[in-house]
């Protein structure tokens, strides 16, 4: 269901260039430029930074009064030059926000016009992207920087063996965790965007105006070439999945699957790379399978029937609702501040196997999540640490995931997926009912 | 772009982009790389410290930082330069932030959502009742709404909100689109005023027009409406308005803890912990008393003009500024009485904060600060208060102030201090490089900036959770900048060259030394 109100209060989701920045912020020696007003910069640098802990520049063309009323094409120009000329950049987004959008912009052909002008920066990929911050989420933004991005850097050529990942929007570990399967599988792997080192960089002394890490321009321009690619996205249309572009542009095959979080995701995940690599599933990952199932079963009794909020990214919300769902855990209320009928009917499905039918919420806000939380009498939150006002309004413990964690450390270093980042929740969602129990009991057992 | 050739050529121009840009770059006047047009907004004040001083290294490093241009005047106030990633925000996020801490009204944002999401619950303005400024309200505009204007979801959503709040007043903030479609919002804010009995004023905060000063005087023009509409309201006898405190973590309690014990009331805070009532009643208030000058100063002026309160300009960090400012307080008032608590109370507190400061500045004496603030005012008292625990400031800047403010940062700094307007983490991360800075303070996007370069910092921003103001503030401030500064964890953590690194901007500014060695000419530009 959609929310009932005409306002929208604490916005469970951020706007379109956001996820633009953060994509682009998986590609190597990528910087992003938002055209538009200096606000919109610094807000999504602030909000970015406040969860990875980690430098993010993102440069503005700093729009004032005057190009507002009569276009933004110099500032645009001189911002491209100003962050080519101290950044060094091999890629540069340039996305738009509702100032721009809404005055009509056409950053495509001011980029020409600049390159017309001055064809030394032609050396450096500058790629458009259109995010208005009016309509979609920056789930919006982050897919179609990726669809931009491999729309001018695939190049297709003689097929390789490699598998293209695209893992969507999930933490820095998970992607790390990502290139271990593939290394495991012996199968190269191009993973895009690959935040896993710019988003959680080390510390060596040196403030870098670009951080290493990011997946490198030739591996993009291979994309064109593997043998197939895997996409954690089963909501968005097909205009907005890397996979599909790459089946209907350069006939390799595609599967999109759900992110695999979860003992089911978590099999499909690995049966499909079994099939794709023609290689057996691992001994590690086997034995991970059943190490988790082990877990599984020390834990079910405290989680039997528990009635769980879960909100967040579409896909982020219907792969933990399949989690909740193998554990146990009964998901009363699934939300996502964006979502379509695809998220409302992948969510019936999922829960339909325990028989649960869940309130499903899209496009809603963090007031009538909270609402319906009280209603339902949910015991336990999950999703982002923008929840915390609505555990400590209802009382109820909230086991923080995903994207953004404002109020604890190690957001980035949470590990979600696989059958080793579904164990990693596993013992967190337990260990937290546990305690909030033991707390409860007052009689301070020593054993729970 | 079809080729192996092709990309594999354009992933060799980038590297050799990269190596050409570290040989390029040419040191300017402050040794330093700048982001070009930003060349005025960074300047020093001169220091009789010889550069140069051959055989050794720091004093020469040191020599190519401080041989720079000294005259009064620095540029600021101006919009940023495109392409630099400044660390302001915009007019919008100038009036949110001023305004928001009123904690019984509706705060709404007219535009499209990132607005809200970005700002809701951003600063603990701490309430000591209701807390329904800290939901974040938008009209979440969505495309059809640009296309055929806003007005009426607008209306829809004050009235709604409205009557699940019940709200003392009402505040609604414009944001950049709004100011394109053309949206009335003074239209739509009277009519709703009109059927719900309520203030509702219009915030006229569109993002581009201007930077964050045009948003805290956005906020004043607001706020200004609201003030004397209690007309039942008689003048207050030994009172005050504090203006430009947003409570946070609490430091306006402290602050009117003082003030009861000088004898003096308070007929209204603006705005931490306000309330709709307080502010309409502000004007009968016997002085304004502005703690953030840089966004209310503008306030007390129009209140100064109207109502004939006149306002001073204090400061609630530090010891030194704390206690002056108490006593401009109680001057004012020119009552013996007062005066007399005043002073009482000055030798109470500082005689509980010295002995423990002490211990601070034994600690950290000698250490260097690097200061980034919002305000000027603000990183006036940080150089005093710096100085308190015998510590220097090496650097010093601000997002948004004047021409003035400047003036009065060169009066404070020490010599050969750096002073930098509406910098970038480019231009900061050389200069707390260069100048091998200790500490570092700032918002909480230069934080992890610091960080990466091995170097303390200090959570002199909204988001902190201990009280800086007043004297027990100076306290907590001390332990803040030890808590960092003392910290084991930097003595795993290579710095500078140790690291390896041998930095474009440290490289050409070591170079720039060796040149000057032995001569004193002052270069220009």
């Amino acid at each position: 269901m959609a929310k009932s109100s005409v306002s929208t209060t604490n916005a469970c989701k951020l706007c379109r260039p956001l996820g633009a920045c953060l994509a682009f912020r998986g590609i190597e020696g990528s910087m992003v430029l938002l055209h538009g007003s200096q606000g919109c910069s610094t807000y999504m640098r602030r909000y970015i930074s406040g969860h990875f802990r980690e430098p993010v520049d993102i440069a503005s063309s700093a729009l004032s009064e005057t190009q507002a009323v009569y276009g933004g094409a110099a500032n645009l120009k001189q911002g491209i030059r100003n962050v080519v000329a101290k950044y060094a950049p091999a890629v540069l987004g340039v996305a738009t926000t509702c100032l721009t959008e809404t005055i009509g912009d056409n950053i495509g052909m001011i980029i020409a016009e600049l390159l017309e002008e001055e064809p030394e920066l032609r050396e450096i990929e500058i790629i458009p992207v259109s995010t208005p911050s009016y309509s979609g989420s920056h789930m919006d933004g982050f897919r179609d920087s990726c669809i931009a991005i491999l729309e001018r850097l695939a190049v297709p050529r003689e097929k390789t063996g490699a598998i293209n990942l695209f893992p969507g929007f999930i933490s820095a570990a998970d992607i790390r965790h990502l290139k271990e399967i593939m290394e495991d599988f012996k199968t190269p792997g191009i993973i895009l965007p690959d935040i896993s080192q710019t988003l959680d960089g080390v510390i060596d002394g040196g403030y870098r105006r670009i951080p290493p890490g990011g997946t490198s321009m030739p591996a993009i321009a291979r994309t064109a070439r593997s043998a197939c690619s895997i996409e954690f996205n089963v909501v968005s249309p097909a205009s907005q999945s890397a996979a599909a572009l790459l089946e209907s542009r350069h006939d390799i095959p595609g599967e999109r699957l759900p992110i695999p979080i979860g003992i089911r995701n978590c099999d499909l995940f690995f049966q499909t790379l079994a099939k794709v690599t023609l290689q057996p599933v691992p001994a590690r990952y086997k034995e991970e399978r059943g190490r988790l199932l082990d877990a599984m079963v020390d834990a079910h009794k405290y989680l039997f029937g528990k009635k769980a909020v879960v909100y967040g990214d579409a896909d982020f919300v219907l792969a933990l609702t399949s989690f909740l769902i193998d554990v146990g855990v009964s998901p009363v209320v699934c939300a996502t501040g964006d979502g379509n009928r695809e998220f409302i009917s992948r969510i019936s499905q999922t829960a339909a196997v325990a028989g649960i039918q869940p309130l499903i919420l899209k496009d809603t806000d963090f007031d009538e999540i909270s609402e319906r939380a009280r209603e339902t009498g949910s015991e336990l939150l999950i999703g982002s640490s923008k929840g915390n006002h609505i555990a400590r309004r209802l009382g109820i413990p909230l086991l923080r995931v995903g994207y953004p964690i404002h109020d604890r450390i190690g957001g980035q270093r949470l590990l979600h997926i696989g059958y080793r980042g579904t164990m990693n929740l596993l013992d967190q969602l337990t260990n937290m009912l546990i305690a909030r129990e033991q707390d409860e009991l007052g009689y301070g057992y020593s054993y729970m | 772009m079809t080729t192996h050739k092709i990309e594999t050529k354009t992933y060799r121009v980038r590297r050799n982009r990269e190596e050409e840009e570290m040989a390029r770059v040419e040191p300017n006047h402050m040794g330093i790389d700048i982001i070009s047009g930003r060349e005025g907004h960074i300047c020093r004040k001169a220091d009789d410290v010889k550069p140069g001083i051959t055989g050794n290294p720091q004093r020469a490093k040191r020599a190519a930082i401080t041989r720079g241009i000294d005259d009064a005047s620095i540029s600021c106030d101006t919009d940023s330069v495109a392409g630099a990633v400044s660390q302001r925000a915009c007019v919008f996020c100038g009036a949110r932030v001023v305004i928001n801490p009123i904690a019984d009204a509706l705060h709404l944002i007219h535009g499209p959502i990132g607005c809200s999401a970005y700002t809701w619950d951003i600063r603990g303005s701490l309430s000591s009742g209701t807390e329904l400024h800290r939901l974040s309200f938008s009209t979440d505009l969505r495309e059809r709404d640009v296309i055929f204007g806003g007005e009426q979801k607008l209306e829809a959503a004050l009235l709604e909100l409205i009557a699940r709040h019940e709200p003392q007043g009402a505040f609604v903030y414009s944001t950049c689109i709004v100011g394109i479609i053309g949206d009335d919002l003074k239209a739509v804010c009277a009519r709703v005023a009109e059927a719900t009995g309520i203030p509702v004023i219009p915030v006229q905060s569109e993002g581009f027009r201007g930077n964050k000063n045009a948003g805290y005087k956005a906020a004043c023009e607001a706020l200004f409406k609201l003030i004397g509409r209690d007309r039942e309201g008689e003048p207050v006898p030994l009172s005050i308005n504090i203006l430009g405190d947003f409570n946070l973590a609490g430091e306006i309690w402290i602050i009117r803890d003082y003030l009861r014990r000088m004898g003096i009331g308070v007929v209204a805070n603006i705005s931490g912990d306000s309330r709709v009532a307080d502010v309409a009643r502000a004007h009968t208030a016997s002085l304004n008393v502005v703690q953030c000058s840089g966004s209310m100063t503008h306030l007390a002026k129009m209140m100064q003009a109207e109502y004939g309160i006149p306002f001073i300009r204090v400061s609630w960090l530090g010891t030194e500024d704390m206690s002056r400012s108490l006593i401009q307080i109680a001057s004012f008032f020119e009552n013996p009485s007062i005066k007399a608590r005043t002073e009482e109370l000055i030798g109470e507190e500082l005689a509980a904060v010295e002995p423990k400061l002490e211990f601070y500045r034994r600690r950290l004496a000698g250490k260097k600060a690097a200061v980034y603030v919002g305000g000027a005012f603000k990183a006036i008292s940080l150089i005093k208060s710096f100085r308190a625990i015998g510590m220097t400031v090496a650097v010093v800047g601000s997002q948004t102030g004047k021409q003035h403010d400047y003036e009065e940062i060169r009066r404070e700094a020490d010599p050969g201090t750096v002073i930098i307007d509406d910098a970038n983490p480019l231009e900061l991360a050389q200069l707390i490089d260069t100048l091998e800075i200790d500490i570092f303070v700032g918002g909480v996007k230069e934080r992890p900036v610091a960080y990466k370069l091995g170097v303390a910092f200090c959570d002199h921003n909204h988001e902190r959770k201990k009280p800086l103001e007043g004297f027990t503030g100076m306290l907590n401030f001390a332990q803040e900048v030890h808590s960092s500064i003392a910290s084991p964890v930097w003595l795993w953590i290579p710095r500078g060259e140790a690291a390896g690194r041998d930095t474009a901007w440290s490289k050409a500014a070591r170079e720039e030394a060796a040149r000057e060695e032995g001569t004193r000419e002052v270069r220009h530009g």
